[in-house]
């Protein structure tokens, strides 16, 4: 891993994520479906960002090729100052592992498993010696509120608690972008406003955070806001 | 990840689904203590065969009238009529070997035996009084055949205790008189229980001086002769010593067939090793079944974990990361499964242990390594493909399912 994604947010605001003509077809049956169809996005170091549009306008879609999870089918992506479309797949999974967290609308939590272990999980496939992940682990809940929760398997919590144990998990590797997809989508107003306090508390701390919604009272709520439309951004409004 | 938490995350997948996991087991194990039950079941059979010839004595040499080619059972064993015979000559001829301590002549035929009004056909066997030396056999009561020269024909008789219990009516038979054929001997002893022995049931057998037998049966010509060596290392030099002699007495021919028991037994060990080992083969079938049972199982679980493999790409894990995970998991079905059997197949072995105490059962140890081992291998070999599937799966995909 290269030390410049390990460090601090850099103070000048250069570009952390970097896209270039990105396009992403899929082929559904004979005909080939452009989720992105030339995206050039420049988003620097600690912005606050909301993505917005309507279905299959292509958000989710950029949102899992800046996560790492799916590689556009044209185009650059630079992430920190890396081309990302030459990594290895165990690079762009070590990459993942520690310079990106996820929230996720439906949570994914592992049922068995408590809400600490939860916590713990990148920490344990990064390698991390038990005694550290753990105390680890109970500091991010703590500071979520969930310190009573700690030892609760996640089918005994609420829906906000269970996203506040999700968020923990996307920040315990301490990473620099945060992406969440229509993390409020699964819950109450009040849960859900308690999500947002929180993740817009990571973001106050340095966090690149870039959040899919639908919901507009939250989306406007971010420093910038995109709009996209048929595979294009065609609106970036800022202040 | 280090390799503890993998194996505790397995562990915990498995335990998340008790059910699933205990039939699985259960699949293994019977294929592990199916190996284990049968392959002890062939080794019984070998191992009371192997007894068989060892209670007869490896230092025991079994002389036969004739030349065959082959060394075993061979062909001279049945037929009487040869060149020539083997006389009580020449059998005492091989006394005066050192490497030899004794030596029992052998004749045997079929011969009606009465007591009063009740008769019935028997094995009647002519020997002297070493053939009880050599069979290591023990009296109920009375004495074996007296020591006296080969040649004389004392009237006495020993019998089985089948004959004792049916001919006298459970009256003590020794002392009593017994008719052979058209001769009458007193009865010096009675055999003690002894089952059947070399396939020949011993109970049922009336046991006469061998010249009293020659007479009988008229022949001249011994059926066998048991030349018992000083010990196992004399073998050699009583073998030579038997094959010389029988070539000085028979005019340079070498006429006749000396089997030891090694021989034998080493014939009969062949056969029920093979048995054994096709039994093997068999009940490994089994632990085959097993692994594709885990195999399927495997990729149920994979498809109903798919968002919690997407999570966990999601999160950093690489691809072999993610196969190791559920290669440990198929493998601990499989170890454990194999343990299970294992503890399962001597359960059954000591049952039947306890339902035949004749037998001795006891698995090879080849074929607790090689179930437990072959049982490993099917779980890794059908696991690896469920677990490819798992780390190949397309994280998007694999979270967008709900």
């Amino acid at each position: 891993m290269s030390p410049q994604l390990r460090s601090s947010p850099t103070p000048d605001g250069a570009a952390i994520l970097r896209l270039e003509r990105l396009s992403r077809s899929f082929a559904v049956g004979d005909q080939l479906v452009h989720a992105l169809d030339g995206v050039d996005l420049d988003i620097a170091a600690g912005e606050y960002i909301s993505l917005m549009g309507p279905s299959g306008s292509g958000k989710s879609t950029l949102l899992n090729i800046l996560g790492l999870l799916d590689r556009p089918t044209s185009g650059e992506y630079w992430l920190a100052g890396e081309q990302t479309s030459t990594m290895s797949d165990d690079r762009l999974a070590d990459t993942r592992q520690r310079a990106i967290g996820f929230v996720f609308q439906f949570f994914h939590l592992i049922h068995r498993m408590t809400a600490v272990e939860n916590v713990e999980l990148p920490l344990m496939l990064a390698g991390v010696p038990m005694a550290e992940r753990r105390s680890r682990a109970r500091e991010v809940l703590r500071r979520m509120g969930l310190e009573a929760r700690i030892d609760h398997r996640s089918n005994q919590l609420s829906g906000g608690e269970r996203q506040r144990v999700a968020i923990a998990r996307a920040v315990v590797m301490q990473p620099r972008i945060l992406l969440a997809d229509e993390p409020t989508g699964n819950l109450d107003s009040v849960s859900g406003g308690e999500v947002v306090r929180i993740v817009e508390a990571l973001h106050d701390e340095g966090l690149t955070l870039i959040v899919v919604t639908h919901d507009q009272a939250i989306g406007s709520r971010a420093h910038r806001r995109l709009l996209m439309r048929d595979g294009k951004i065609v609106q970036d409004l800022s202040g | 990840m280090k390799r503890a938490d993998r194996h505790r995350m397995a562990f915990g997948a498995l335990a998340r689904t008790p059910l699933r996991t205990a039939m699985l087991l259960l699949a293994t194990a019977i294929g592990v203590a199916a190996v284990l039950v049968l392959t002890a079941l062939g080794e019984a059979a070998r191992l009371y065969i192997a007894g068989e010839f060892q209670s007869l004595g490896t230092d025991l040499l079994v002389v036969m009238p004739g030349r065959t080619e082959t060394t075993g059972a061979g062909a001279g064993m049945m037929s009487g009529a040869t060149p020539r015979d083997i006389t009580l000559d020449d059998a005492r001829a091989l006394l005066r070997s050192a490497a030899i301590e004794t030596v029992a002549p052998v004749v045997v035929g079929e011969s009606s035996v009465s007591v009063g009004s009740l008769e019935r056909d028997v094995t009647i066997m002519g020997t002297t009084a070493s053939y009880a030396t050599i069979r290591h056999w023990t009296m109920a009561s009375g004495e074996f055949l007296p020591d006296v020269d080969m040649e004389r024909e004392s009237p006495v008789c020993v019998i089985g205790s089948t004959i004792g219990r049916e001919l006298f009516r459970g009256e003590p038979p020794v002392g009593r008189w017994l008719r052979v054929g058209d001769r009458r001997c007193r009865v010096a002893g009675l055999l003690a229980k002894q089952g059947v022995s070399v396939m020949v049931d011993v109970d049922t057998v009336v046991m006469i001086p061998v010249a009293m037998a020659q007479s009988l049966f008229n022949s001249a010509g011994l059926f066998r002769v048991l030349v018992q060596a000083r010990s196992r290392d004399a073998m050699p030099a009583a073998k030579r010593f038997v094959l010389a002699t029988f070539r000085a007495r028979h005019h340079g021919e070498e006429d006749v067939t000396v089997v030891t028991q090694d021989a034998v037994l080493k014939t009969f060990d062949g056969i029920l090793g093979a048995l054994t080992l096709a039994l093997a083969g068999i009940a490994a079938v089994s632990l085959l079944v097993a692994g594709v049972l885990i195999m399927n199982v495997m990729l149920v679980a994979v498809s109903q974990r798919t968002q919690e493999i997407g999570l966990l790409k999601a999160l950093g894990a690489r691809r072999s990361q993610v196969l190791a995970l559920f290669l440990t998991e198929a493998l601990y079905l499989a170890l454990l499964g194999a343990l299970a059997g294992v503890l399962l197949g001597f359960a059954g072995i000591w049952l039947l242990g306890g339902l035949y105490p004749d037998f001795t059962f006891r698995p090879p140890v080849w074929a607790v390594a090689g179930a437990v081992a072959i049982s490993m291998a099917c779980g890794m070999l059908f696991g690896i493909l469920p677990a490819r599937r798992a780390a190949r799966l397309d994280p998007v995909a694999a979270l967008a399912r709900r």
